[in-house]
């Protein structure tokens, strides 16, 4: 598979557009998990999916061989979905950090009280309230969780994915874990 | 009630990112047997962890590749052109086979600035002009390259002049037909012939 990949992208280096479609089939469902349990929505999930994909083939010469390709594509995705959510934010002042917690905003502060306990039988209804914790977290947090419990990574890959010691990796899933758990874990 | 170590909640987060040691493994477990909340607490979060693991898992729209191929920058030229020749080889091959006979058409007739005759036979020749004179009889076609011919007597058969001209004297005569090739069209036209000719004579039953 690796070495598939690493075959099909010397082609696109050396220009060969079709070879780019294999490499968009085999990750396209993992870059459009990730982007929808970013940003929460079915729609902007496709085109911020679509837009790592097409930066990462603008920008294939600056892709350094030595890291995992989906590495270095979950990162584009990642950043692209943190920029898509930065623009977005409606609600301002909620997402300003609370003093002392580093980087725990309001939103998770707050504890979600929309759901009764007779509702989470519905399996739907719980994929919704498990989005909308997810998406409660500040972005530092839930692209850590997201990469580590939707994408299955582990934590060295996640520290190469967004360039970040292992140790910072491992506290930021720590205190999002504890966020989700105001959420979820009364459920 | 004690107090719980502070380190608790620690040891529960490297226990569930499997990353912690068999001897803090064996302290958490026993700390959680005796301390209802920290028990409450370790299966909110593997609660919580089990609920975003089983999130369902969406797939993009059917067409999401081809959505991104359409929105790709253009490639070269070069790389189109190359897939596109790999994709047909016959036409590659029958169009270097045709570059390649027009390139040793354009040699030859460029090449060969010397005068010859294809036959010898009752004819004179005077410089760079054939003759055939009054009375004579050539069978056969006559080939002239890089001269001239005069035709005073009679010729059974073709004449053809590659870089030259042909006077046919009132008396002359020529059986079959007579052609003049100047122009490098000319030229490649009376190869084709030549090569349909040759073609259909070794079909032709003996």
């Amino acid at each position: 598979m690796e070495s598939l990949v690493k075959n099909r992208i010397k082609a696109i280096k050396k220009g060969d557009q079709n070879a780019y479609a294999e490499i968009v089939e085999i990750y396209k469902n993992k870059v459009y998990q990730l982007c929808y349990r970013m940003l929460g929505n079915r729609h902007e999930a496709e085109d911020v999916a679509q837009e790592a994909f097409i930066r990462a083939y603008i920008n294939i010469h600056t892709y350094n061989p030595d890291m995992k390709f989906s590495s270095w594509l979950y990162r584009i995705a990642t950043n692209l979905s943190i920029d898509r959510i930065r623009k977005k934010k409606p609600d301002f002042y909620l997402d300003a950090e609370v003093r002392g917690t580093d980087g725990l905003t309001m939103y998770s502060q707050l504890a979600s009280t929309d759901a009764s306990p007779e509702d989470t039988l519905e399996s739907l209804e719980l994929q919704e309230i498990v989005q909308k914790a997810i998406l409660k977290l500040p972005e530092k947090y839930r692209s850590v969780i997201v990469l580590k419990y939707i994408e299955e990574l582990s934590l060295q890959e996640i520290s190469e994915i967004l360039d970040l010691p292992v140790g910072t990796v491992k506290t930021r899933i720590h205190r999002g874990r504890e966020a989700l758990r105001k959420q979820l874990g009364h459920l | 009630m004690k107090k719980c170590p502070s380190n608790m909640i620690e040891l529960m987060h490297n226990y569930l990112d499997e990353e912690i040691s068999p001897e803090d493994e064996l302290i958490l477990r026993e700390h959680l047997h005796e301390c209802a909340k920290c028990s409450q607490h370790f299966n909110d979060l593997k609660k919580t962890v089990a609920f975003i693991q089983h999130s369902s898992h969406l797939v993009p729209s059917d067409d999401f590749t081809a959505k991104v191929m359409a929105r790709l920058p253009k490639e070269r030229k070069t790389v189109r052109l190359s897939r596109w020749l790999k994709k047909h080889p016959m036409i590659t091959a029958a169009s270097l086979f045709f570059a390649l006979m027009m390139g040793s058409l354009f040699t030859t007739w460029n090449g060969e600035q010397q005068f010859s005759v294809s036959t010898k036979e009752n004819v004179m020749i005077k410089g760079n002009t054939v003759i055939v004179p009054e009375g004579e009889v050539v069978n056969g076609d006559i080939v002239v390259r890089n001269g001239s011919i005069k035709i005073e007597g009679k010729v059974n058969g073709n004449v053809t002049v590659i870089h030259g001209e042909k006077h046919l004297a009132s008396a002359g005569q020529v059986t079959g037909e007579i052609e003049e090739i100047n122009e490098i069209f000319d030229w490649i036209w009376y190869n084709i012939k030549a090569v349909m000719k040759d073609t259909l004579k070794t079909f032709e039953p003996e």
